[in-house]
């Protein structure tokens, strides 16, 4: 499946054995906002650790034992592969127990997993990416990426949307994209005293964008499904086609190699041959209810 | 192994009832747990199987969607039945398993994986359909950019002793599948049952060594013919069919269809056809701690898109219906797993037919959405 994907799930670093996890040791743990903190991971193993790397999009395993295991976006650098970057919302079981660990403490990581944002369709295109709430961690990787080697691309524009002023994500590192030439416009749902900025839905950040030619943007949406499929929508509105757009999916994934059932999606499975995906080829499911 | 490769080692001899029964001992001395057809709890299950008395000599069952009975035959066939609750995966892909192992050290959380005791099985009576069956388990498993190393071990020790069928219940649809009843590829040896014996193929070098430490008589033309006549009387038999026509598409296009909403009236989610259907893997992992909570297993259990926690996410259910249960295990089977696999993961065993307690016929359903397409 998907063979026009950037990517497809490879696995290099992981051990023969998918289901055996590696142990990590949290490094340093930055809070974020409320309930969401930021966790550097290295691998134990110096081998494991040498081997690993990533591509922006994916994601790992992060086992608790006892509690169990969560699917996490890596959030860092993917040139520098040897400080895992995780950051975390507390949702449920596992993340909780992480939400309760502290620097030096382990747990179990397997992957990375799934395919990766399209880098290599970016170049000589105007990028613009949308993010949502915790839908802006998966794409800081591309970010990184696109900034190390900015003249290889066009406009460079990041749409991101928060519930609250105070739950944006990463504000500090935002005026460091901003000068090394990503545009940044933030919008949130909902404003506090001494917030002069944008209200209201991403989606309108696209509508409103000036510089903008549908014909050569590439657009990588994150975020709550609701919010890709209006931010799509909207870019068609303006002129681009779904091949020019690319979205992260959710499901349920728990063994993350397409061998437990959790993640399907009409024919996908959401763990390998997602999370990243074109929207042309994942948006006639996403359509439908209870699929 | 190519077909090309098979024929060139197939060939065919005769096996006396009495050197059937010689059979348990060599399987046994060449180290196989030998695994096949034998009766409890008024079925005919794949258990541990010590000695040709453990098969269901005389014995055949009777099906019917949401019915299942054994009755006495009035021979002494040890293969006299069609296909039972059970299937090959239970050994390959059992429903409990250890996935890996964490121990709490000085160190931190270390990670193993489990120490466990290969079995070298020998599967006794394997029909066309399960084979079929193995081989969409073993994409699933095997075939992928990810490997599941413990069915890929109990899969790579198995010795396949296939049975051709000689009769056919009403539930089966195989011939609409092409998967049978005629066994053609995927085993080491095949037979075929005839009051006085067997004729046996021999189609690999495993099954040549089995073969060869047993007296076996050349499968005479006469031989041959009764044998041909016996597996053709399962092929007359079989009445039900499924129309395969551009199933994927077919399906894919009416994911809104009312014939959903009529079949969710009558299924009962108990996720019975996905334990009985030789193809369906969906698992879960659950984690099993000792006391100290210092020792934790990840294990893993078979489960079903039919159960209601199965789609939870971030807090909700995907598909939060019967309807979209039901739509999701049919859709899966008859249409993207075609995507996915190649193949449909449908083998028409017709399984899922009789252990439905209220009787749901795919083949039904699939010709309801066909006539009348939204």
């Amino acid at each position: 499946m998907n063979s026009s994907c950037s990517t497809t799930g490879e696995n290099a670093n992981s051990q023969s054995n998918p289901w055996v996890p590696n142990t990590a040791v949290i490094r340093e743990i930055t809070p974020e906002v409320n309930e969401v903190a930021t966790y550097h991971l290295a691998l134990a193993d110096p081998t494991a650790a040498k081997a690993y790397h990533f591509q922006p999009g994916q994601f790992n395993m992060l086992y608790v034992p006892g509690a169990g295991e969560s699917a996490i976006s890596m959030s860092g650098n993917p040139d520098s592969p040897e400080t895992l970057t995780h950051t975390i919302r507390v949702a449920g079981n596992v993340t909780r127990s992480i939400a309760a660990m502290k620097v030096g403490d382990t747990l179990g990581l397997r992957g990375p997993f799934g395919t990766s944002w399209p880098l290599d369709a970016c170049a000589g295109q105007d990028v613009i990416l949308v993010a949502g709430g915790i839908g802006l961690p998966p794409l800081r990787p591309v970010i990184y990426r696109l900034l190390a080697e900015r003249q290889r691309y066009g406009r460079l524009h990041l749409l991101y949307g928060a519930r609250s002023p105070d739950m944006r994500l990463y504000t500090e590192e935002n005026r460091l994209w901003s000068e090394g030439g990503l545009e940044v416009k933030e919008t949130v749902d909902r404003s506090n005293p001494g917030w002069y900025g944008n209200v209201g839905v991403v989606p309108l950040l696209l509508e409103r964008l000036e510089s903008f030619d549908p014909a050569q943007t590439i657009l990588m949406i994150c975020g709550p499904g609701l919010m890709m499929r209006f931010t799509a929508r909207t870019a068609i509105q303006r002129g681009m086609t779904a091949e020019q757009i690319w979205v992260s999916t959710e499901r349920n994934m728990q063994c993350a190699v397409g061998l437990c059932g959790h993640c399907l999606l009409g024919p996908e499975f959401i763990c390998k041959d997602g999370p990243i995906f074109r929207y042309d080829q994942i948006s006639p499911y996403l359509k439908v209810e209870g699929l | 192994m190519s077909d090309e490769l098979l024929a060139d080692i197939a060939r065919s001899c005769f096996l006396s009832n009495d050197q059937f029964a010689k059979l348990f001992e060599v399987l046994h001395t060449l180290d196989y747990e030998v695994i096949g057809p034998t009766i409890d709890q008024e079925a005919i299950v794949y258990d541990r199987l010590t000695s040709v008395h453990d098969l269901p000599r005389g014995w055949t069952d009777i099906q019917e969607p949401g019915k299942y009975r054994l009755e006495k035959r009035d021979d002494d066939a040890l293969f006299g039945y069609v296909v039972g609750p059970h299937s090959w995966k239970q050994k390959l892909f059992p429903p409990v398993s250890t996935l890996s192992v964490a121990d709490r050290t000085d160190d931190g959380w270390q990670f193993t994986e489990p120490e466990q005791e290969l079995p070298k099985f020998a599967f006794l009576g394997v029909r066309a359909c399960e084979l079929a069956a193995l081989k969409i388990q073993d994409r699933v498993f095997i075939g992928g950019p990810y490997v599941d190393p413990s069915y890929q071990e109990r899969r790579s020790q198995a010795l396949i002793i296939a049975v051709n069928c000689t009769q056919a219940a009403s539930t089966c649809f195989c011939t609409s599948m092409n998967t049978g009843p005629r066994c053609k590829a995927g085993y080491d040896l095949a037979l075929t049952e005839l009051p006085d014996g067997f004729v046996v193929e021999v189609a690999t070098p495993e099954g040549e060594i089995v073969i060869n430490a047993l007296e076996t008589q050349i499968a005479t033309d006469e031989k041959q013919r009764q044998a041909e006549a016996t597996r053709q009387q399962a092929v007359d038999q079989i009445t039900r069919k499924l129309d395969t026509t551009d199933i994927r598409d077919l399906l894919l296009s009416n994911l809104e269809h009312p014939q959903w909403d009529d079949v969710a009236e009558r299924c009962l989610s108990c996720t019975n056809c996905t334990m009985v259907c030789p193809t369906c893997f969906c698992s879960s992992v659950e984690e099993v701690s000792d006391l100290t909570g210092d020792h934790v297993e990840r294990e893993r259990k078979w489960d079903s898109c039919f159960n209601v926690d199965f789609s939870y996410m971030n807090g909700g259910l995907v598909r939060n219906s019967i309807r979209n249960r039901y739509r999701q295990w049919m859709t899966h089977k008859l249409a993207t797993w075609i995507d996915q696999f190649g193949t449909s993961g449908c083998v028409g065993c017709g399984r899922c037919i009789t252990w439905c307690p209220v009787g749901i016929d795919l083949t039904q359903e699939v010709a309801a959405i066909r006539e009348k397409q939204t």
